[in-house]
């Protein structure tokens, strides 16, 4: 009876701490289908409209938000990915001077509080005299975006056997052509990771954009200014969408992982 | 992703040839220009605002250039409670994710071993709520744990609290907000050094010691010190400087306000710049003093 | 396979005074050699000796610090590695994981804009016979399969030379002698020049036309295996190569055809054809499998020299033969390998034996006595610990 009891208390205890992980996830979901009047508190009801009609409501500033947030995110992935791969494979595979001042200056900014970044930032654009817009969330985004695409690439360029692209070399490939069809190619999922890193980082941010955005409403921006007088279903909405959206294509990548090992185990 | 790369240490990566090239410094160079331009010289002018004095006879918000160290003591009189409370909110935050991940970690990491298909779709769940804003996710704790909710209510009715009590605005409040929202940043690493331990090291425990809670004592917990330390870290240092599960708006109140809510309510609704950067700066040299001596003591010197 | 655009048949390579220098050490220290176009050369020595160095430079992967590179006659010194006529089998094989194996036979023909890359790349493929796996992933095949899509992939581009990095050290012994004759029958075929880079002597032995064996940064000896076998130069090539019994004494006496060394209180002769030094101090040598083992004083034979008597303090059975461990007095230990041409060992531990051997087994080197290395490459625990007390004994006797 006791060895059962052992056997038995970790998978449970996993899956109700897996549960309780979900909760707030589950109750944002079944409350962007409350039919809610101004603010998203009581059950008032099941209802479609908020996923209909969801730019309709307060002028479409969801809406609004929201595209704020995907253009900051696109921008910022796209040069915080570009930068930190090139640091990363200068980091793996050359030498250089002031190796671990670099490290450093890689490091110190994910061992920084995002208040004191934040602050920093504005304090800065504060005395330059720099008018704080789309531009100054997008600059902020990027610069805490490197440090974590650097860690995630360099990973993948360190298990990067360099007789590849020896191999490359040997057989006839030009240095351009060895890394367009050798280097990038497997670097890619490293790229990619850590470009979807980037995106998640910089989609959820609050902290540094609420001292860098001005006027400018991001989504989580939104929900901070909203949050004092009720925020309505439709961000529920907007929320509970992306979170499908992104639970399938981890899940799909993860699924089609898998059957590829196997496939390969199979062979 | 990140966290699992936060845990595993460089090694791996001295070991390629390198060699000597200007092609090194192109691939560097924009990168830490960037680094340099909006990370690094922005913590100089913070550290310049820190010292500056208000100009006089002029409006509020404006400040010249000065070496008005006063602001540092005038900050820390003000604020120090908050300075405090921070820092024990973090670190109690911290010790209870670390509790509440180590076992999932280790469920996932070594016994789910055997169904990669289960193993894997457990983690999507961990990472899940990064897929959800973390600002509706507090939100909707509030309103979970709100005085009319289902759960506080029946707590009430079985006298586990008091009838006039709460727990949203409370301390408590705050520092369940910040362990739940960091317990995917523990997790991870946590798992992530999990997944790679080898058995065989347990069951040469086992059979050296034969007492399973010291096998997990001495074994386990040191062979899996890479996760811990990483972990603690990305939990301890966001927590820290943290400012929305504090938030009266959130799950905080008045009583349980951080350094966060207070450099933020200087910095943009006072525009009391000085008090907000010498925060800031206490804040972030206080929390690198702590990191430096914590990573020493854990022997894990390269993070990066 | 007909048409190629740098050679139909291997060149000839040639390293003028190669230095290469790493920081903080030199991997060659000064490096003459002359393959000829067509042979099977190989490339031997232990690990560091600068034997992989040589052929990265060959394949302009690394730049020498001094001293040019000649395939064919043209000096390749300054062309980078995909420029040169050269290709190579890494010793980790470097397959394009993100390529099936006909896509990695292609890529070298590919980047050459060379006519009808897919069916170049079948033919390759038919070669090594593995046509029918061109359209999976490098990670679907054996090691043995990837080794041959990897030679596949360097010899479809017919370079003018062919560089081997200990393309089977991957591989477990029994592919790996399979595989041995496999590369020697698709080099007769194709007739291209290999440099093979190795250190197991015997996969040096088995494969390549010359042998070149090589010590810190320099070659120690060059020739055909029989030949480096046979006759020695040095003490490491008696020792990298298989094992040598070697005794060191001055020159007692020297007629036209023959010295005689003085060891130990015997009189040991060895045809002069054979000695590389015929005055002074001099080290002699003679192979453990030359050996006869005597249970009684042998009758002296001028043809023979004799050592003994001396006592048996290992054996050792390994099947075909049985390896003997002789102390003998003043002298040290001896290996010896004899055929079990009966049933089991014909001498036991502790027997009192003599040992002798024709003289024209033994071999003279050229080393100044002294330099002889305490090394041995291919030797148990047991013999490295004999081969120490050996050495303590000497050095205590010349004290």
């Amino acid at each position: 009876m006791k060895i059962s009891l052992g056997r038995w208390l970790l998978p449970v205890y996993s899956v109700l701490a897996l549960v309780f992980l979900m909760v707030p996830i589950v109750y944002t979901f079944i409350f962007s289908f409350n039919d809610s009047q101004k603010s998203n508190i009581t059950w008032r009801g099941f209802t479609f409209d908020k996923w209909l009609n969801v730019c309709n409501v307060q002028n479409g500033a969801v809406c609004q938000a929201f595209s704020n947030s995907l253009i900051i995110g696109a921008v910022a992935t796209v040069a915080a990915t570009t930068l930190g791969t090139m640091i990363a494979i200068a980091i793996v595979r050359y030498r250089f001077r002031f190796r671990s001042a670099t490290s450093l200056l890689l490091f110190l900014p994910m061992a920084t509080p995002e208040v004191v970044l934040g602050a920093g930032l504005a304090a800065q654009f504060l005395s330059v005299g720099v008018p704080k817009d789309m531009l100054t969330i997008i600059l902020a985004h990027t610069m805490f975006c490197i440090s974590f695409v650097v860690v995630t690439v360099k990973a993948r360029v360190a298990s990067l056997d360099p007789a590849l692209e020896e191999a490359g070399r040997d057989l006839y490939g030009s240095p351009g052509q060895v890394f367009l069809r050798i280097t990038f190619p497997l670097l890619l999922p490293g790229i990619l990771a850590a470009a979807l890193l980037s995106f998640a980082l910089s989609f959820d941010d609050f902290i540094i954009t609420n001292f860098n955005s001005g006027a400018v409403t991001t989504f989580p921006k939104y929900i901070y200014i909203s949050a004092a007088r009720g925020i309505p279903a439709e961000a529920n909405v907007v929320a509970s969408a992306v979170f499908i959206l992104a639970l399938v294509i981890v899940v799909s990548a993860q699924v089609s992982a898998s059957a590829r090992a196997k496939r390969l185990a199979k062979d | 992703m990140a966290f699992a790369a936060f845990a595993t240490t460089t090694s791996d990566a001295d070991q390629a040839p390198r060699r000597k090239s200007p092609v090194a410094l192109l691939l560097l160079l924009p990168g830490i220009l960037y680094l340099v331009l909006f990370f690094l010289t922005p913590l100089v002018s913070l550290l310049l605002t820190s010292f500056q004095t208000p100009i006089e006879g002029g409006d509020i918000g404006q400040y010249a250039y000065a070496f008005r160290w006063e602001n540092y003591v005038e900050v820390v009189t003000a604020y120090l409670p908050h300075i405090l409370r921070s820092f024990a909110f973090a670190l109690t935050a911290t010790v209870l994710a670390l509790i509440f991940s180590y076992p999932l970690a280790y469920f996932i990491g070594v016994t789910a071993r055997r169904w990669p298909l289960v193993q894997s779709l457990m983690l999507v769940l961990v990472i899940a709520p990064f897929f959800i804003s973390f600002l509706l996710r507090t939100l909707a704790w509030k309103q979970i744990l709100s005085d009319e909710s289902f759960i506080i209510t029946s707590l009430k009715a079985v006298a586990l609290m008091a009838p006039d009590a709460h727990f949203t605005g409370t301390s408590a409040a705050v520092i369940f907000g910040l362990t739940y929202n960091f317990i995917p940043f523990m997790t991870l690493p946590l798992y992530t050094t999990l997944e790679r331990l080898d058995t065989r090291y347990l069951e040469a425990g086992s059979d050296l010691y034969a007492h399973p809670v010291e096998v997990f004592r001495k074994v386990t917990i040191p062979l899996s010190m890479p996760g811990i330390v990483a972990g603690t870290l990305l939990t301890f240092i966001p927590a820290a400087g943290d400012y929305v599960n504090a938030s009266r708006d959130f799950l905080g109140g008045p009583d349980s306000q951080m350094i966060g809510n207070v450099i933020e309510a200087n910095f943009l609704v006072l525009q009391n710049y000085p008090a907000a950067a010498a925060l800031s700066i206490i804040l972030m040299t206080v929390i690198l003093v702590i990191v430096m001596v914590y990573v020493k003591r854990a022997g894990t010197e390269e993070l990066l | 396979m007909s048409t190629g655009a740098f050679a139909a048949q291997g060149a000839d390579l040639e390293l003028v005074g190669i230095q290469k220098r790493f920081p903080g050490f030199t991997a060659i220290e000064h490096l003459d050699l002359k393959i000829p176009a067509g042979s099977f050369f190989a490339l031997l020595g232990p690990s560091g000796c600068g034997k992989t160095t040589t052929l990265r430079l060959v394949a302009g992967l690394e730049a020498p610090t001094a001293g040019r590179i000649l395939i064919g006659g043209t000096d390749v010194t300054d062309q980078k590695s995909f420029q040169r006529p050269v290709n190579t089998v890494f010793q980790s094989y470097a397959l394009f994981p993100h390529m099936t194996v006909l896509e990695n036979v292609a890529f070298g023909l590919r980047r050459r804009r060379i006519d009808e890359p897919v069916a170049k790349a079948h033919e390759a493929l038919r070669l090594v016979e593995l046509d029918h796996l061109a359209a999976r992933k490098p990670q679907q095949l054996s090691g043995g399969q990837q080794q041959r899509v990897a030679l596949a992939r360097a010899i479809v581009n017919r370079p003018a030379l062919l560089l081997l990095d200990e393309p089977l050290g991957a591989l477990d012994l029994k592919l790996r002698r399979q595989m041995q004759l496999e590369l020697k029958a698709i080099q007769e075929e194709v007739g291209l020049t290999f440099l093979h880079v190795t250190h197991d002597q015997e996969e040096a032995m088995t494969m390549a036309d010359t042998v070149a064996v090589m010590n810190k940064g320099r070659i120690e000896q060059m020739g055909a295996p029989e030949e480096l076998y046979e006759l020695p130069k040095t003490a490491f090539v008696a020792n990298f190569l298989g094992q040598s019994n070697l005794f060191t004494g001055p020159v007692v006496g020297s007629t036209r055809d023959a010295i005689s060394v003085g060891v130990a209180g015997h009189n040991i002769v060895v045809p002069a054809a054979r000695a590389h030094r015929h005055i002074g101090e001099v080290t002699i040598g003679i192979r453990p499998e030359k050996l006869s083992l005597h249970l009684s004083a042998p009758a002296d034979d001028a043809a023979r020299n004799t050592l003994g008597p001396g006592r048996v303090i290992d054996v050792s059975f390994s099947g075909v033969s049985t390896q003997y461990l002789i102390d003998v007095p003043h002298l040290g230990n001896l290996v010896v390998f004899a055929q079990n041409m009966g049933f089991g060992p014909v001498a036991d531990e502790h027997a009192e034996v003599w040992v002798s051997w024709a003289i024209e087994h033994g071999f003279g080197l050229e080393d100044e006595p002294g330099d002889t290395p305490k090394f041995e490459s291919d030797t148990t625990t047991r013999s490295i610990a004999a081969q120490r007390r050996a050495s303590l004994v000497t050095e205590l006797e010349e004290i």
